[in-house]
C-alpha cells in the first residue's frame, strides 16, 4: 500500500508554563491518506488545535515540538527550517483557523488577503488570480463576490468571515487541508452546504483533510476515519462507521451519548460526568479514570497503550467495551 | 469627506480664536510694552503720546478688538525691535527650523520603527533588551546635555563637524534651504541628532508596545499559515496594525519640535524661529511673540487634522464623520 500523505508518529508538543509542563500533545500517532477525510474529535483542551499548529510548524514559545515525527509525503517536516517550511505552508498544507472573527487582518481588504496566497504560491497573473478569488468566494456561497473583494473584514458577519477563511484555505489547491472547527460560526443550513463544498474539494482534487471538531454528528457525515483525543493522547481511532456504531473506548461512548438525537427528545442529554483533569498533574494511570464508569484499580496504576481491539478499532483502554449488537 | 473637512476647518478657526484671546491676555499682563519703543529719556508727555499711538490707553476689550481685527486683515503687527512685520520675521526663519525638525523626525522615525518592530516581535532576545535599555537613555538624557556632548566630541575633540550656524544655503522657490548643499548637511547633522534622540526613543517604545500586542493576534498566525515571509508579516501584517499610536505620537512630537526647538537652536546658534522667540522674549518684542504663539497653535491644529486623516488611511474601521 502506498505511503500515507501525512503520518504522525508519536508527536509530542509541550508548553512550558509557570504552573508546570503542559503536555498538550503527548505521543499522538495517526495518518491521513490522499483523498481521505480524518476527523479529529475530543472535548475542549484535548490538543486538537495544537496538533494542527504543530503540523504547520506554528507552535510558538513557550511551546515546542518535543518529540516524534511529522512525515508529510515521505519526509519529516518537523525538522525543516523556517524558509523551507514557508513553502509547505499555504502551498502543500493549508489550515482553516478555529476563530473566524480574528483570523482576518482588519486593515486589508478580503480580496487582498485572498490574493496573497495566490501571489505566494502560484504564477498566475493578476487577472487570473482575481478570477480565481471570485470563483472561490462564489463557491463558498458569498453572493456578489466581485464587489465583496474590496470589502474589509469588519463589514462581514462572522459566518461570512468564516467562509472567507475557508475560501482562502481552499484557494491554492493544497494537498492537505486542516480545518479547525470550520463550521462552528455558521448556522445549520450553511454548515452542511460548506461541509459539502469541502468534501467535494477533497474528492475532486484528491487532497486530504483533517477535520477538527467536537461535533461527532459532523464527523459521522464527513469523515472516513476518526481519531478521538483525550488529554493530548489518542484514546481511540478507526473507521468512522465502526467508531460511531460501536466504540471500544468509554470516552468515545460518552461523547456519542451526549449527541442530541431527534428520536429521544424527551430524554435528558447524557453528559460525560466530571470535567477534563488538569493535564499538568496527570501522573500515572488512565487520564479518563476519574470520569469512567468502568474504572478498575489497574486503571490508576498503568496507563493503557493504544492497541488494536477489534475490526479497524484501536483503543487505549484496559477494559475496552464489547461490540454492540 | 468634504463635510468633514469643512467641519474641521471651523473647529480650527474656533481653536485659533480661543488661542488669540489667551495670547492677548497673557501679553496684557506681562509688563508695559511702551517702554520698549520709547527712548529712555522720554518725557511723560511723550510716553502718553506713544501710549495713544499704540492704542494702550483704550480699554482691554477694545484693545483686543483692534488686535483681532488686525489679525483678520492679515496685519500681525510690527516688531518693536526690527521695525518689520512680525510675520515676515518669523516666516523668514521658519525654513531653518522646519528643515532641522524634518531631518530630525525622518532620522528618528527611520531608526525607531525598524528597531521597535524588531524588539516587539522578538521581546525575549538580548538585542531587544539592549534596544529597550538604550531607549531609556534617549528619553531621560536632557537635550541640551546631549547637544553639548556632541559638540564636544564631533566639533572640539575631533573637529569634523561644525557646531554652529546653517552653513551654505541656496534659494529654492523663495525659501532659503541648506539641505541641498553638502555644507548645509554637515551643519544640520548635530542639531538634528540632538533633537531626534528623545523622539526616536519614544517612537521606538510605542512601536514595540504595539507590535507585541499585534503579534499575538490570530491574523498574524493565519498569515504565517499562508506561507508569507517574516518581513512581510512583520511590516505588512504587523506594523500596519500597530501604527495608530505611532502616528499619534509622531504628530505630537512633530508639533513639539517645531514649536520648541528653542534650546537646540540656542546651543547650535541655529538661525530658526526658536532662537528668534528667545531673543524676542528678552527684548520684550511683543508682536513677534504673539505671532509666534499664534503660528504654533496653527501648526498644531493642522498637524492634528492631518493625523486624523492618516488614521483613516491606515485603518478602514476608522471613518471620518
Ligand atoms: N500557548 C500556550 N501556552 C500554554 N498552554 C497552551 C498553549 N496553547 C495551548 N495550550 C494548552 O494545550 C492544550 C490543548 O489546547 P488546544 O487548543 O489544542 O485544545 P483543543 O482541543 O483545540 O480545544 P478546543 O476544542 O477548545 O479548541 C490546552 O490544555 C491548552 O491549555
Ligand atoms: S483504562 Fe480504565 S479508566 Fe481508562 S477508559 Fe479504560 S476502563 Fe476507563
Ligand atoms: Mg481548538
Amino acid at each position: 500500500m502506498a505511503e500515507p500523505l501525512l503520518d504522525l508518529r508519536g508527536l509530542q508538543t509541550h508548553f512550558q508554563t509557570f504552573g508546570g509542563l503542559v503536555k498538550a500533545v503527548d505521543g499522538v500517532s495517526f495518518n491521513v491518506k490522499a483523498g481521505e477525510i480524518v476527523g479529529l474529535v475530543g472535548e475542549s483542551g484535548g490538543g486538537k488545535s495544537v496538533i494542527g499548529f504543530s503540523i504547520l510548524g506554528l507552535v510558538d514559545p513557550p511551546g515546542r515540538i518535543a518529540g516524534g515525527e511529522i512525515r508529510f509525503d515521505g519526509r519529516d517536516i518537523s525538522k525543516l527550517g523556517e524558509r523551507e517550511m514557508r513553502n509547505v505552508r499555504g502551498r502543500d498544507i493549508a489550515m482553516v483557523f478555529q476563530d473566524p472573527m480574528t483570523s482576518l487582518n482588519p486593515v486589508y481588504t478580503i480580496g487582498r488577503q485572498m490574493d496573497e496566497v495566490l501571489r505566494l504560491h502560484t504564477n498566475l497573473d493578476e487577472a487570473a488570480r482575481r478570477t480565481r478569488c471570485i470563483r472561490m468566494l462564489e463557491d463558498v456561497g458569498i453572493s456578489g463576490a466581485e464587489s465583496r473583494l474590496d470589502a474589509y473584514p469588519h463589514q462581514f458577519s462572522g459566518g461570512m468571515r468564516q467562509r472567507v477563511v475557508i475560501a482562502i484555505a481552499l484557494l491554492a489547491g493544497s494537498r492537505l487541508i486542516i480545518a479547525d472547527e470550520p463550521t462552528t460560526a455558521l448556522d445549520v443550513t450553511v454548515q452542511s452546504q460548506i461541509l459539502k463544498l469541502m468534501r467535494r474539494q477533497v474528492q475532486e482534487t484528491g487532497a486530504a483533510m483533517i477535520l477538527i471538531t467536537h461535533d461527532l454528528a459532523v464527523v459521522s457525515e464527513m469523515a472516513d476515519r476518526v481519531v478521538v483525543l483525550y488529554c493530548g493522547k489518542v484514546v481511540e481511532r478507526g473507521l468512522t462507521e465502526e467508531v460511531i456504531r460501536s466504540p471500544a473506548h468509554p470516552y468515545t461512548r460518552g461523547l456519542l451519548d451526549s449527541i442530541p438525537r431527534i428520536t429521544d427528545r424527551q430524554r435528558r442529554l447524557r453528559q460525560i460526568p466530571g470535567t477534563v483533569p488538569d493535564i499538568r498533574t496527570l501522573g500515572a494511570g488512565c487520564s479518563f479514570r476519574g470520569r469512567c464508569a468502568h474504572a478498575q484499580p489497574l486503571c490508576a496504576e498503568r496507563s493503557p497503550e493504544l492497541v488494536p481491539v477489534r475490526g479497524s478499532l484501536d483503543a487505549a483502554c484496559h477494559f475496552p467495551l464489547q461490540e454492540a449488537l | 469627506m468634504l463635510g468633514y473637512t469643512i467641519k474641521r476647518l471651523l473647529q480650527m478657526v474656533l481653536v485659533l480664536f480661543v488661542v488669540s484671546i489667551i495670547v492677548f491676555l497673557m501679553m496684557s499682563f506681562t509688563g508695559d510694552p511702551v517702554f520698549m519703543v520709547i527712548p529712555i529719556d522720554s518725557t511723560q508727555a511723550e510716553i502718553e503720546q506713544a501710549r495713544r499711538l499704540l492704542g494702550l490707553d483704550q480699554s482691554l476689550f477694545s484693545q483686543y478688538w483692534i488686535f483681532l481685527s488686525n489679525l483678520l486683515q492679515g496685519d500681525f503687527g510690527r516688531s518693536y525691535v526690527f521695525r518689520q512685520p512680525a510675520m515676515d520675521l518669523i516666516l523668514e526663519r521658519l525654513p531653518a527650523t522646519m528643515e532641522m525638525v524634518l531631518v530630525a523626525m525622518a532620522f528618528a522615525t527611520l531608526i525607531a520603527i525598524p528597531l521597535g518592530v524588531y524588539a516587539g516581535a522578538n521581546p525575549n532576545r538580548t538585542a531587544s533588551r539592549g534596544i529597550m535599555a538604550a531607549s531609556l537613555f534617549g528619553i531621560s538624557l536632557p537635550g541640551f546635555w546631549v547637544g553639548m556632548m556632541l559638540i564636544y566630541f564631533f566639533s572640539v575633540r575631533h573637529p569634523f563637524l561644525p557646531s554652529s550656524g546653517r552653513g551654505e544655503t541656496i534659494e529654492i522657490l523663495g525659501l532659503r534651504l541648506s539641505i541641498f548643499t553638502a555644507d548645509g548637511w554637515s551643519h544640520i547633522l548635530l542639531p538634528a541628532v540632538t533633537l531626534a534622540l528623545a523622539t526616536l526613543a519614544i517612537i521606538l517604545r510605542i512601536t514595540r508596545a504595539g507590535m507585541m500586542e499585534v503579534m499575538r493576534q490570530d491574523y498574524i498566525r493565519f498569515a504565517r499559515a499562508k506561507g508569507a515571509s517574516r518581513t512581510h508579516i512583520l511590516f505588512a501584517h504587523g506594523l500596519k496594525n500597530a501604527l495608530i499610536p505611532v502616528v499619534t505620537i509622531f504628530g505630537l512630537q512633530l508639533g513639539d519640535l517645531i514649536a520648541f526647538a528653542t534650546i537646540t537652536e540656542t546651543i547650535f546658534a541655529w538661525p530658526g524661529t526658536g532662537k528668534l522667540l528667545i531673543d524676542s522674549i528678552y527684548r520684550g518684542d511683543r508682536p513677534v511673540i504673539v505671532v509666534y504663539l499664534m503660528l504654533t497653535a496653527f501648526i498644531f491644529v493642522v498637524i492634528n487634522f492631518l493625523v486624523d486623516i492618516v488614521y483613516t488611511v491606515i485603518d478602514p474601521r476608522i471613518t471620518v464623520k
